[in-house]
């Protein structure tokens, strides 16, 4: 054994033990005397809050989705802004490496009947998963707030719809349906549909993303379903730019920056 | 919280966690990687995290997954240390 994976074992072990030795004074599961569920004296206690007022703030179900689009809606829409971030990075770390162009070489598109027939089950098993996979994408993004779902997980599943396009036939497939410009198009107008509920609510004279005062616009009883529709709204937003960045991190990924040939 | 499905998760999780580190193929490192997302979805999933565990079963066992693979098949197959 060489002596820097000796001092890399024993850097090991004395992060874990301190490590280890910090979880023994966590609070237990479920503690309702810990410090992220009890109450400060002279002050409510913010899960308290939540569990007991969000149905009433905001009528969603969801707690989770409340919280997480509305209460905290600017922490998600930075998020959203990581994702984009990341995939601009990819873009154009992939982009400088794999550059260069070879010209496209045409195969024929007999050799789909002739021989390969492990292919045409693939292929076929694919396409017709591939509409459920994107009907039950968009319903876990339009339940988002009455069931667990959302943006994100809604945004990834329909990606992961077009990767299996992708890796069923070839990229050129998937990128018929989600071309480059559009998949460019559709992560920026994610990012926009987001941000742009947030000015509207300036427009109106309150804070960023206070979806209340968007009533009158929506048209709907009351500002407290005005803040669940708004939570819908910034949900699509979400998953707009979450389904673009993933399915262009797979395409670039899997080409090396090129969008040619796939794997 | 059932405590016995905890343990059973948990042992799988670190079986998992030490097989992907260990394992020379990087193919089936970034397979077990995916099966050690879907450990850790099911324990959110057990302790009522339901939201988590979603994004986690389609993040981490899914589409990261995949990304890995994608990867792997456009550099080397076998790890080097």
């Amino acid at each position: 054994m060489r002596l820097s994976s000796i001092f890399a074992i024993i850097a090991v072990v004395i992060t874990g033990g301190i490590l280890l030795y910090g979880v023994s004074d966590f609070p237990s599961f479920g503690d309702p005397k810990s410090p992220a569920n009890a109450a400060v004296p002279g002050s409510e206690s913010v899960s308290q809050y939540f569990i007991t007022k969000s149905y009433k703030d905001t009528k969603v179900p969801n707690l989770v989705t409340s919280v997480l689009a509305d209460y905290r809606g600017y922490d998600t829409m930075f998020e959203t802004v990581v994702i984009f971030a990341a995939g601009m990075a990819i873009f154009a770390i992939l982009g400088s490496v794999g550059g260069e162009s070879q010209p496209r070489v045409q195969e024929e598109e007999s050799s789909f009947v002739d021989g390969d027939h492990s292919r045409i089950i693939v292929g076929t098993t694919c396409r017709l998963l591939v509409p459920v996979i994107q009907v039950f994408a968009l319903y876990v993004i339009g339940h988002g707030h009455y069931s667990p779902g959302g943006g994100f997980q809604g945004g990834v599943i329909l990606a992961a719809s077009f990767i299996i396009i992708a890796l069923s036939s070839d990229l050129d497939a998937a990128l018929r349906r989600l071309s480059e410009v559009n998949y460019l198009r559709l992560a920026c107008v994610g990012i926009l549909i987001y941000a742009g509920f947030g000015v509207l609510c300036q427009v109106l004279e309150s804070n960023f993303l206070d979806y209340g005062v968007l009533q009158p616009i929506l048209l709907t009883d009351g500002p407290e379903m005005a803040r669940s529709h708004s939570m819908l709204g910034v949900e699509i937003g979400v998953a707009f730019t979450v389904t673009a960045i993933m399915f262009a991190i797979y395409a670039n990924l899997s080409s090396r920056g090129t969008l040619r040939d796939g794997l | 919280m059932i405590f016995a499905f905890d343990i059973i998760i948990l042992v799988f999780l670190v079986i998992a966690a030490i097989i992907s580190l260990s394992v020379k193929d990087l193919l089936s490192a970034s397979m077990i990687f995916g099966i050690y997302g879907f450990l850790i979805c099911l324990l959110w999933a057990e302790m009522g995290a339901v939201d988590v565990a979603f994004t986690e079963a389609a993040v981490g066992a899914g589409i990261s997954a995949v990304l890995m693979v994608a990867t792997v098949f456009n550099t080397k197959r076998k790890s080097s240390d």
